[in-house]
């Protein structure tokens, strides 16, 4: 029933209002307090990540387990053409999306001979080899626990020729001269971001698109129809991986330097949970998910024992206190125990995360409006 | 050659660990089905009652220090101490062999309360489906430890008279030069009784019997009318009983901090997959071997060849072995095939 918002007519109509809103997000997200361009970029950057995710994930159904690796080669990438090429942020980009291209080519060629938890599993070997060398043997590309950082004695060779070349400090990362902090940075991101969209919405309303649906609903019977799967799964794992790279790429253009943390196991256990949350294989779920998540982190993480006593002051003295008791553990320090606790209820409750829940909710109301028409539920499945 | 068989032994006491987180999650899994990734977190919460029974055995009063009499000093006497003398301090130096006891009903609920509270209403859900919630569990677990215990690695010393080394090099010849740590043997020791006491349970009992032959056909057992739900279910609780003990027994050795379980539970699930899923002996294996193969890597002569292996020589195994071959070194057929 949803299915017409692929269709030619209403897709440029969609990419529009998505495009305005991406780009109005200072204006409507400043009565919720997200208005500062740290969370912006945030906000696109791991945008742009979990759609990528959810290319693979949601489409094919192969649970990764290892995509921070891309998100980190995409940094490192970046971070190299600061400092070899040019403050400029699009040879980075490009550099950083044709590297995370190739390492994901090569672990998907050799993970993707697997399927099920063994899929999981060797992606996540390799997440773990790719880590523990980057604080171990590649320490000179990375620069190990210090992290990849701009150095005042950087060649910089074409900036260089060009001589621009700044005369006290490190330089910033710039855009034809535009230079990457604060809103800047933001538009910057959230035009790649609408960029990524628009690929995104493409291969999900391509041929191709159908064809990874049909991966996840039934592999043999595919095969048995006649497709190999084999090179679709790949072409998927890379392009998934090129979309991580160009988030990798973006956090080194807002903050030119990048850290193996990066690439650990557990922020790839985030994007997944962001995927998860928002809703596995719908289109907009995963942003909505990337929403959620980064807007609690930044309100939870933020919150500590003061701002909890005024928050409870409208009670008495005893039930003050025991409520900063009870809430303590769960803010500050503690976000990430919400954050575990938030993915287990999603997962247990709602599986298909909130778009599933809005899903539900309508359900409930036509069901109610309608009393006779009982068999509703199976139009659930259709993607959204 | 003393280098190699030290680490050697360092491998086995690695390997023993892994071995035992390993199995459970392979028994976990041959019995339920369930892919458990909070497993790691049972072997982190059994440390954590180490360290607790520990806390408690030596909370302590301000006492007045009869050593300085020119001001008022103060130190800090365990009550233990105060009230039973030489008996209480032999408690505190035995808290780690000692808090055992609290670590077995310990674990036997929390496991009981996992299973029945959390694990049995996800059987029939996707495996994805059961990685990600037990993963969201893992994370909780680990952050409520975090949120108790803080963040630093707490050390739970082992007790005095065997915090030497053991002079193993005279016992084979060797030479005095060639020790290793007592607690380490005890440890390595009390895994291979641990592993071999839950081998004799399968195959050597009525219970265990009847556990086996649910993992090989479940429906089956369900006709004859044996309540095999019931029995899987005790299976998961004994599954955390090894994972507290082995990290109760692991605690002297590796002072636990709130990530241990992650740490340990990564590579444990390599270890599962290269043994084999749902292979019990797979998984002991692959355990020891890769154990050894990770210490030995970590050698001098072995790293100046190749830099970098140590870090990554378990996962490289876990390629290869899956690539060549695709049911792990003893994984069975119709396990987890796709």
């Amino acid at each position: 029933m949803m299915m017409n918002i692929f269709s030619k007519k209403s897709a440029p109509r969609l990419m529009l209002f998505f495009a305005i809103g991406v780009l109005t997000m200072p204006i409507w997200l400043d009565p919720v307090g997200a208005n500062y361009p740290d969370l912006l970029q945030k906000f696109a950057i791991f945008g742009i990540f979990a759609i990528g995710y959810n290319i693979l994930f949601g489409l094919t159904g192969y649970l990764s387990f290892g995509h921070a690796v891309f998100l980190g080669v995409g940094s490192y990438s970046a971070v190299w053409s600061f400092k070899l090429l040019t403050m400029n942020v699009i040879p980075a980009i490009i550099f950083s999306i044709i590297m995370a291209g190739l390492i994901a080519a090569a672990i998907g060629y050799v993970s993707l001979r697997r399927s099920g938890i063994y899929f999981s599993i060797l992606t996540l070997a390799f997440a773990q080899m790719f880590y523990n060398l980057a604080y171990s043997v590649l320490t000179p590309i990375t620069n190990g626990e210090t992290g990849l950082q701009l150095t005042m004695h950087d060649p910089r060779i074409i900036d260089n020729a060009l001589s621009r070349t700044v005369e006290t400090g490190l330089p910033s990362t710039d855009f034809f001269g535009i230079s990457m902090n604060g809103y800047s940075g933001f538009y910057f991101c959230a035009v790649m971001l609408i960029i990524a969209f628009y690929i995104y919405l493409k291969i999900f309303s391509s041929p191709f698109g159908m064809k990874l649906k049909g991966i996840k609903s039934n592999q043999k019977r595919m095969k048995y129809i006649g497709s190999d799967t084999r090179p679709y799964l790949i072409a998927a794992f890379v392009i998934s991986g090129m979309f991580a790279g160009l988030a990798g790429s973006l956090m080194a253009v807002t903050d030119p330097l990048a850290g193996a943390e990066r690439m650990q196991w557990t922020a790839s256990g985030e994007v997944i949970l962001m995927t998860i949350l928002g809703g596995v294989g719908t289109l907009f779920g995963p942003l909505l998910g990337v929403g959620i998540i980064k807007y609690l982190e930044n309100i939870f993480s933020a919150v500590n024992d003061s701002v909890l006593h005024s928050f409870y002051s409208f009670l008495p003295q005893w039930g003050e206190n025991l409520l900063v008791t009870i809430t303590a553990p769960f803010v500050g320090e503690g976000w990430h125990l919400t954050l575990g606790l938030l993915f287990m209820l999603t997962v247990i409750f709602l599986p298909g995360g909130v778009m599933e829940g809005f899903q539900k909710i309508k359900l409930y109301f036509q069901n109610r409006n309608k009393p006779d028409k009982s068999n509703n539920s199976s139009e659930e499945s259709s993607n959204v | 050659m003393d280098a190699v068989l030290i680490q050697l032994l360092n491998g086995l006491d690695k390997g023993a660990a892994y071995a035992l987180i390993a199995l459970g999650l392979t028994l976990v899994f041959g019995t339920l089905g369930v892919v458990n990734f909070a497993h790691g977190a049972l072997f982190l919460i059994g440390a954590f009652c180490a360290v607790t029974f520990q806390k408690i055995v030596t909370i302590s009063k301000k006492v007045l220090d009869p050593n300085i009499t020119y001001f008022d000093a103060y130190i800090e006497q365990p009550y233990l101490e105060i009230w039973f003398g030489e008996t209480g301090l032999a408690v505190i130096d035995y808290a780690v062999p000692l808090s055992l006891f609290l670590a077995v009903p310990v674990m036997l609920l929390v496991g009981l309360a996992m299973e029945r509270g959390l694990i049995q209403f996800f059987y029939k859900r996707t495996h994805a489906e059961q990685i990600l919630v037990t993963f969201g569990l893992a994370i909780v677990l680990q952050e409520i430890i975090r949120h108790f215990f803080g963040a630093n690695p707490i050390p739970t010393p082992a007790p005095d008279i065997v915090s030497g080394s053991a002079p193993i090099g005279l016992w084979i010849g060797l030479g005095e030069s060639f020790v290793y740590p007592w607690w380490r043997l005890i440890y390595l020791s009390s895994s291979i009784v641990i592993i071999s006491s839950v081998f004799a349970f399968l195959n050597m009992t009525t219970f265990g019997m009847v556990v086996r032959a649910g993992m090989a056909n479940r429906q089956m057992v369900g006709f004859l009318g044996i309540n095999i739900e019931r029995k899987f279910t005790i299976i998961f609780a004994l599954a955390a009983v090894v994972a507290g003990v082995a990290g109760v027994m692991y605690a002297p050795i590796l002072p636990p901090d709130y990530h241990l379980g992650m740490d340990f539970l990564v590579i444990s699930f390599v270890i599962v997959v290269v043994g084999g899923m749902g292979s019990l002996r797979g998984a002991v294996a692959a355990g020891f071997l890769l154990g050894v193969l990770q210490s030995l890597a970590a050698m001098t002569a072995v790293n100046a060849l190749l830099p970098g292996i140590s870090q990554i020589v378990i996962y490289l195994v876990a390629v290869i072995v899956l690539l060549t071959r695709p049911r792990g070194l003893m994984g069975r057929k119709g396990v987890m095939d796709e």
